[in-house]
């Protein structure tokens, strides 16, 4: 019962806190290399960054473990996040 | 709750943990999206409800034009150092002229917006009743009358729980379309409550994502400020560039008089064929004096929040800049938006709007009983820590869903008999509504067997006397109302008896089921009772109740409070 606990606290925590990283690392992505106008650019993934919160969130429950769901949320935030770091950098540049 | 998620293989392991999923973020967030659902609903009718709620003010609508131009005159002569003025012209849902203007020297801590109402026949300032009005529902629905930014990080977290449910609970009904058309009254149970609420979501599906979706695309700036902040220094400056029609223009500090506004507007209405919805003048009596015309929300479905709009310098009336369409990114967001605020929909689709709104306060409180029943038929009698889930759920339930509504009456009827100068009135009426709501959670836990029937009896009794406190304390009553053919009173007031039909043949129901098992302890009487309350549930929300929850005890109630 315990290991349960622990394994949907776990899978939450992917969900809620994971998810939103996703989400945001996903905006900012988006923010930079969408190839709109400034302000249109930040609309647009803002509002896909639901999309991508809400996809996160049924992954983490819908996959086999905890390893996959933690993965599955952690690696494309890293992904995106890097992608909006080299986005800003050549932007800068 | 062993029926859990972690070994999910295959197709149906994946519609078992959905199934898991739809139901903790379906409860968790439940009863706040109950209340937000219904206070939602009632938000569709924001002036509607003001208007009932002030029945002394009777005014008549009048042209944009003219009416800016009483507007004008009233605010130079009361508010010439005001910093900015906003006039809302009347409509019709609105027929009196909105003022809004920032005093120059507000008190210490506040904002200084001062509000006034004009009749646009003589231009005097109205004063009805203090009252919130439709605005409390409103403020309620996105805001749960929790402080500044709380409430509204509270209501989105909810909205987001809302659609992890919505998205769950359609991969986990995989033959959603061939469920549609199954209901099973006669199966009783759980089976009826299944389809019942599987009828309600799957009815208004588009509407509960889109409703859910674009709610959160409206706080979007505050939820996920990361997307801003790759791109911009402050949050300020995408704001700034999005809603350009609201910049704040800077005085030069040189008097000069402001210019006839009036036949801006008339220009600005030929040029665009519709209406003018808002007037913002930035330091009026200024050198630096500009006019923005922004046109009405109420003209296309994308104009809700971003609308088309001129900006013309306040002295000689030259335009200085505007946007006639909008570009597509812009039109797609204030789409979706739009279609959430329903701003642009007139009467037929605004009662469709109101119903299926009904139709998702109704998906969620069938799912929230749904908890129950399923939960009940498997309950093992020695689990106390079961038990005691069961009846706090249970108690939160009735509490909430005939306690919300209880509570919306009691507002209403707060606004009729408190004293018209009692200080501090509209705090009151917003009192009358959370007691009522908090004594109806306090009953629940009370009086665990009588709860479902008695609070569905209260929520009945008091919406039925709305319409009867209104006649003994107005002369606007249905007497009147009918013959005169006031729809927006009359209309009020047969919502609400109707709501209440509804809901004491809720109270009748749960009060047989609860009766029956005394004489027959199987559990086959309890069931066939079962019929007809979910089924009330669909037709509930066709019906135009503000209330139709079906929150019915019958599943569970013959079975006792300790499983």
């Amino acid at each position: 019962m315990m290991r349960y606990r622990m394994a949907v606290f776990s899978r939450a925590l992917a969900a809620i806190l994971g998810g939103y990283a996703l989400a945001s690392a996903a905006a900012a992505c988006l923010a930079v290399w969408l190839p709109m106008g400034r302000a249109d650019a930040v609309t647009t993934a803002q509002m896909l960054s639901f999309v991508v919160y809400a996809c996160g969130v049924i992954w983490v429950f819908a996959t086999r473990n905890a390893w996959r769901a933690w993965g599955g949320i952690l690696v494309p935030t890293l992904l995106l996040g890097g992608l909006f770091l080299a986005g800003r950098a050549m932007g800068a540049a | 709750m062993k029926a859990g998620k972690v070994k999910a293989q295959g197709e149906e392991g994946l519609r078992q943990s959905m199934s898991w999923l739809h139901t903790w973020a379906g409860l968790i967030f439940g009863w706040v999206l109950f209340a937000m659902f219904l206070t939602g609903s009632l938000a569709f009718f924001r002036p509607e409800i003001t208007h009932w709620m002030q029945p002394e003010i009777q005014v008549k609508p009048a042209p944009a034009v003219q009416s800016v131009e009483v507007a004008q005159r009233y605010l130079a002569e009361h508010a010439p150092d005001a910093k900015r003025w906003f006039i809302t012209p009347p409509s019709n849902r609105e027929p009196l002229i909105l003022l809004l203007y920032q005093a120059p020297k507000p008190k210490p801590g506040e904002r200084g917006f001062v509000r006034v109402k004009l009749d646009p026949a003589n231009g005097q300032a109205v004063t009805g009743r203090e009252t919130r009005g439709g605005d409390f529902f409103y403020r309620f629905h996105f805001e749960l009358e929790t402080a500044f930014p709380w409430g509204r990080w509270l209501a989105s977290i909810a909205g987001m729980f809302m659609l992890v449910a919505i998205i769950s609970g359609i991969i986990t009904h995989k033959k959603i379309f061939t469920d549609f058309f199954t209901f099973r009254p006669r199966k009783g149970g759980q089976r009826a409550w299944m389809d019942g609420h599987n009828v309600l979501s799957v009815l208004g599906l588009p509407f509960h994502l889109m409703i859910t979706f674009s709610g959160l695309v409206l706080f979007m700036v505050m939820l996920m400020p990361a997307g801003i902040k790759a791109v911009y220094e402050n949050p300020r400056q995408y704001t700034d560039d999005v809603f350009k029609s609201f910049k704040v223009t800077p005085p030069l500090n040189q008097p000069a008089p402001l210019i006839q506004i009036a036949p801006l507007v008339e220009q600005a209405q030929q040029q665009w064929q519709g209406r003018v919805g808002r007037v913002t003048v930035n330091n009026p009596g200024d050198a630096g004096a500009t006019v923005t015309l922004t046109r009405a929300s109420s003209d296309a479905v994308s104009y809700g929040v971003l609308a088309p709009w001129k900006r013309f310098d306040g002295v000689t009336g030259k335009l200085l800049e505007g946007q006639d369409t909008l570009g597509a990114t812009a039109s797609t967001a204030g789409t979706i938006t739009g279609l959430h605020l329903g701003l642009f929909a007139e009467p037929l689709l605004r009662w469709f709007y109101f119903l299926v709104s009904l139709a998702g306060t109704g998906m969620v409180g069938t799912g929230l009983v749904l908890w129950i029943a399923k939960r009940r038929q498997k309950a093992r009698p020695q689990d106390t820590r079961e038990a005691f889930s069961l009846r706090l759920v249970d108690g939160l339930n009735a509490g909430t869903i005939a306690g919300v509504v209880f509570g919306v009456a009691a507002f209403f009827l707060a606004n009729r008999l408190l004293p018209v100068d009692l200080p501090g009135r509209q705090l009151w009426e917003s009192r009358a509504f959370f007691s009522a709501w908090a004594l109806s959670l306090v009953y629940a836990f009370l009086f665990q067997h009588r709860k479902w029937q008695d609070l569905l009896a209260i929520a009945a009794a008091a919406l039925a006397l709305v319409p009867v406190v209104n006649a003994l304390t107005t002369s606007r009553h249905l007497g009147v109302s009918l013959p005169e053919g006031d729809w927006v009173m009359a209309g009020f007031d047969l919502t609400c008896l109707a709501s209440a039909v509804l809901f004491a043949w809720m109270s009748r129901k749960a009060a047989r089921a609860r009766r029956l098992p005394a004489k027959a302890p199987a559990k086959a009487p309890a069931q066939a009772s079962i019929k007809a309350p979910a089924k009330a549930s669909t037709k509930a929300a066709a019906a135009a109740s503000p209330a139709q929850a079906a929150p019915n005890a019958a599943v569970y109630e013959p079975r006792g409070d300790t499983p």
